[in-house]
Parts: C-alpha cells; sequence; structure tokens
C-alpha cells in the first residue's frame, strides 16, 4: 500500500493541501473582502467603530455618493468607450499587419515583427512627456480621442505578435483551395483568416479589454479635465475630495473593478490562454 | 529580391503599412525625442534649451533620484523574488485536477482583474490605521507592531511592495501552471520508482524543464518592476518624504508635476536603459521560439 502511494501520488486527496490553501485562499480575498464590508458600512459606522471592524450597519450610501456627486457613473462611460474603441481598432490594426507578416513574403518580415513587439516592451516612462507634447501640437490633447490613439499605438505591436503566431499555424491548404476559388487577398482576410483566428481574438480582446480599462499612467499623460478621466484617475481624485468618507471611496473602487470582473468570469478560459500568449513554449 | 517584393500584392502592403506607421508615430518617434530632449531644459512653453549632459550630472547628485533608484533595486528583488517563488510554489501546490483546487486557483488571481490603481486603493483601506492589517495585529496579540503602515518612511516602501506582490502572484502562478502542464509526467514517475523524494524530483525533473518559463517570468519580472507606477501612485504617490519613491514616479513628477520636461526624459533614459537588457532578452527568446 506504501509503495502504491510513492508510485502514483494522489495528492488532491490529501488533506493538507486544503490545510494550507483555505487560510491562504481566505488571505488572498480579504482586501476584497473587506473593502466590500467598508463599502456597505454607514459613515457613522465606519467613523465610530474603525475601518477594521466587521459591519453593523448596512447602508448604500456609499455607492450612491460615488456614482452622483463623485462624479462615478461619468468616468466610468467614459473608461467603457475609451476601451471599447481602442480595442476593437488595435485589433483590426494589428490582425492586418499580423495577416500580411504571416502569409506573404514580406523582405525582413522577421525584423519587422521583432520590432514592433520591442515596441509595445519599451518602457512607457519613455513616451510620456513627447507624447503628451504630440497630441497637444496636433490639437487633440486633453481629449478621448487621444487616449484611444495612444493605446492603439502602443498595443499594436504585441497584438501583432501573437496574431502573427497564430495565423502562421493556419493549414496551408485552406488558402491553396481559396485562391484557386479565385479570392483576393482581401477576400481571403475577411473571408478565412478572420474567422479561423477567432479564438486567439478572443484571448487577445479579453486581455486588452482589461489592460486598456485598467491603465492610468496613459489618462494622466494625456488627459487634464477631470471630467474626461477614466475610472482609475476619477477614482484618484475620489480619493482626495472624499479622504474621510471611506465608504464612497470603497464603493467606488469596487464599481471601478466590476467591469473587469464581469470581462474575467464570463471569458476566463480566453483570459489565461491570453495571458499565457508568449509563455508558453 | 525584386520577384519576393513582386509577389507581395499592393493590398498587403497597406495592411503592413498602416499599423507600423501608427506604432513607429506613437511609439518609436516618441521614444526617440525623449533621448533628445534628456539632454535638454525644458519647461515645456518655450523652447528646450540645449545644456549636454548636465541632466545627467545633476541625476548623479540628486538625493531624491538616488532613493528612487535604490528603491527600485529593493523593488526588482523584493517584488520579482517574491512574487516568482509564491506564484511557483502556488503553482506546483495547486497543479492538480479537482473542483476545490480550481476555486483556489481562480482566488489566487482573482486580483490580476482589479487594476493597480485600484488595488492601491483596497490596500490603503487595509493598511489604514484603524483598518484591518492593525486589527488583526491586535487581535493576535501584537499590538506592538501596530503602525501607520503608509506613513512609516521605514516600512513603506514594503507596505506597498506587498500589494504589488499580491495582485502579481496570480499572473506568475498562471505562467507556471502552464510550463507544468508542457513538463513530461513520466520522468518523474521514474525518478518516484527509483527512490527521488519530492524535493529531489522537483529540482533535478522538473525545475530543468521549466527553463524557458523561467526566462520570460525572469524577464516579464523586470520589466514590469522597471514600469511600475500606478500602484504607488495610487497608495503614496512617491511619500512620505520620497521614501517609496521609484524611477518611474519620480520621473512622472518631475515631467508632470514639477514641469521639468528635459530633467525628466533625462530620468526616463536611464529607466530605458536599465530595461534594454532585460527586453533583448525577452525578444530573443521569442525570436527563437517563432522559427
Amino acid at each position: 500500500m506504501t509503495t502504491q502511494a510513492l508510485r502514483r501520488p494522489r495528492p488532491a486527496r490529501s488533506p493538507w493541501l486544503h490545510v494550507a490553501m483555505v487560510p491562504v485562499t481566505l488571505l488572498w480575498l480579504s482586501p476584497i473582502v473587506f473593502v466590500l464590508f467598508v463599502a456597505v458600512r454607514s459613515y457613522d459606522d465606519i467613523a465610530g467603530r474603525g475601518l477594521g471592524a466587521l459591519p453593523a450597519s448596512f447602508s448604500l450610501d456609499g455607492f450612491t455618493t460615488a456614482l452622483t456627486q463623485g462624479g462615478v457613473l461619468r468616468s466610468l462611460g467614459n473608461s467603457v468607450l475609451v476601451t471599447a474603441c481602442a480595442v476593437v481598432a488595435s485589433l483590426a490594426l494589428s490582425s492586418f499587419a499580423a495577416y500580411a507578416l504571416s502569409r506573404f513574403d514580406i523582405p525582413l518580415r522577421r525584423t519587422v515583427l521583432l520590432t514592433m513587439l520591442a515596441g509595445n516592451l519599451l518602457p512607457p516612462q519613455i513616451l510620456l512627456v513627447p507624447v503628451a507634447s504630440i497630441t497637444a501640437a496636433l490639437g487633440i490633447g486633453d481629449t478621448l480621442t487621444a487616449l484611444v490613439v495612444v493605446q492603439v499605438g502602443f498595443g499594436i505591436g504585441f497584438y501583432t505578435f501573437v496574431l502573427h503566431g497564430f495565423m502562421r499555424g493556419l493549414p496551408n491548404e485552406v488558402f491553396e483551395a481559396a485562391r484557386l476559388d479565385g479570392a483576393g487577398p482581401g477576400g481571403i482576410f475577411w473571408r478565412i483568416v478572420l474567422p479561423l483566428s477567432r479564438p486567439s481574438l478572443a484571448a487577445l480582446a479579453a486581455l486588452a479589454t482589461t489592460w486598456i480599462f485598467n491603465d492610468l499612467i496613459w489618462a494622466m499623460t494625456v488627459l487634464r479635465t477631470e471630467a474626461k478621466f477614466p475610472i482609475t484617475a476619477a477614482l484618484l481624485n475620489l480619493q482626495g475630495g472624499f479622504s474621510s468618507a471611506w465608504n464612497v471611496v470603497a464603493a467606488g473602487s469596487l464599481i471601478a473593478a466590476v467591469p473587469t470582473a464581469i470581462v474575467f468570469f464570463l471569458f476566463q478560459k480566453q483570459f489565461v490562454s491570453g495571458l499565457l500568449v508568449g509563455a508558453n513554449k | 529580391m525584386s520577384r519576393r517584393l513582386a509577389r507581395v500584392p499592393l493590398l498587403v502592403w497597406v495592411f503592413l503599412a498602416v499599423p507600423f506607421v501608427v506604432e513607429a508615430f506613437w511609439v518609436f518617434w516618441p521614444a526617440a525625442n525623449s533621448f533628445s530632449l534628456a539632454l535638454t531644459r525644458w519647461d515645456g512653453i518655450g523652447l528646450a534649451e540645449p545644456v549636454g549632459l548636465q541632466n545627467f550630472r545633476d541625476l548623479a547628485a540628486d538625493p531624491i533620484f538616488l532613493t528612487a533608484l535604490r528603491n527600485n533595486v529593493v523593488w526588482v528583488l523584493g517584488f520579482g523574488g517574491l512574487s516568482v517563488v509564491g506564484g511557483l510554489v502556488l503553482a506546483v501546490t495547486l497543479n492538480k485536477p479537482g473542483p476545490l483546487v480550481s476555486l483556489y486557483r481562480s482566488a489566487i488571481y482573482l486580483p490580476m482583474v482589479v487594476s493597480l490603481a485600484v488595488s492601491g486603493l483596497f490596500w490603503r483601506v487595509m493598511y489604514a490605521p484603524d483598518g484591518p492589517v492593525n486589527g488583526a495585529l491586535g487581535v493576535l496579540g501584537l499590538e506592538h507592531l501596530e503602525r501607520q503602515w503608509l506613513a512609516d518612511p521605514a516600512v513603506a516602501l514594503w507596505a506597498v511592495l506587498i500589494a504589488a506582490v499580491w495582485r502579481q502572484v496570480g499572473y506568475i502562478m498562471v505562467l507556471y501552471l502552464a510550463g507544468l502542464k508542457g513538463t513530461d509526467g513520466t520522468l518523474e514517475e521514474a525518478a518516484a520508482v527509483d527512490g527521488a523524494n519530492a524535493w529531489q524530483r522537483f529540482w533535478r525533473i522538473v525545475m530543468p524543464q521549466l527553463r524557458g518559463v523561467n526566462m520570460v517570468v525572469f524577464a516579464v519580472t523586470v520589466i514590469d518592476s522597471l514600469r511600475t507606477f500606478d500602484i504607488v501612485w495610487a497608495m503614496t504617490r512617491g511619500g512620505p518624504y520620497n521614501e517609496t519613491q521609484l524611477l518611474s514616479t519620480y520621473m512622472f513628477q518631475q515631467a508632470f508635476t514639477t514641469g521639468n520636461l528635459g530633467y525628466a526624459s533625462a530620468i526616463a533614459v536611464v529607466i530605458f536603459a536599465l530595461a534594454i537588457g532585460f527586453i533583448i532578452t525577452y525578444l530573443a527568446r521569442q525570436a527563437r521560439t517563432e522559427d
């Protein structure tokens, strides 16, 4: 029996795993749980008993204040708008580039591809000052358009690289057949490459959505007017404005986390496969 | 050469050119500009005044810059070390099927969906003077450890670092879980039959097979460490007394709070210089797997 156990370890049945993991998991979730507690407590309860106390009151004041006076609703709208535009535009442009690089004999193909990827790996700090002055010079300084364009420009390299890897693996026979049917390069892209690339596009879309929605530094670089701030930047201001009203700040933070949490739970598989891109070989 | 060119239809050139030009305009051109701005003194309004390498000489004597540089080293080692060790341990522990195990896994990578800025706010709640961290220490009878975590220069950097690790561990775990899936289980079984214990099996059999993932994790961790900005900005803005300043936050402050755009560009060039080696490492690996 003991040799059997040694040869075929079945650690999933061992209670020690759960003995160790249950506390770790609870500890891991504790910041989220406490923020949830703080968000649903009343101001007086927090002021009287401290942030660390368990809830003795239930109130949605934090949420209503954050959404109305705090401008969380407006900034959430800005974030959704920027994210939707930037994700669609960057995936469209990168699928063009990836198609060209993966299915055609472009000279210096590999150099172009790696150069594009390298652009995405640069520390954003090296771009901030010039990007701020370029957007101002183009007359789009302090606009959501600028934020979308900057996000697209910075993300393209990575998305192109990932899509290229996927499109290169598509079977040649499909392309031969389409060419024999008289389809041109544009038709092949639209009718064959895009539909076949749906899994990797979905993974990238899930990943890009969380990245762009969660961005702070680009928003702070190109935007000046508070009314245009996406949720991340707006929350930091909220924290300054309502510094003693922790229930408002906590409620705002939770609202900010909801959209990406939805993406995560709906597309968990795509999300995880997106994270693995570039690392699973 | 011309025959190869002729085979690429015009439309395909357009397909490639448009995204490439967009990236060149918004990434490569600004990056190049930063290098020339680093050699100037510029307030963003008048003309940039060329000062040669003066900004870099000033940096070498700037105590805040030196603090930021030292903090960045602590950050790479602390943030990188803790999240890699934590992620690897969790990956090895949770690399098995089971409904509870997948629940644990989801809990560990759940923080990843919360933005770094919002994570910072979450942890401000945790670290508040009357918050859960001090509360828990009180319950455990460790009152002497209670403190103002984010206002105490001695611990503030580590307090922020722990918050960042909380969010990063899940990502590293996912990378290692994928790596472990690619390892050959029969090798481990054979070693078990030969009497190797779990510790030996891990270091001698599993770890060598994870070399590729290790490389990626290493490069990604260092690149991420040098980029770190949001969570520090959300939690401390570099304070108290610049004790949690990282190169990225100091650069941002110099650029957009103080308005020393040339000096800020010089800091950005330093960040670039520190990152470039790891970027090349990552690229070289991607180039190899791309074939």
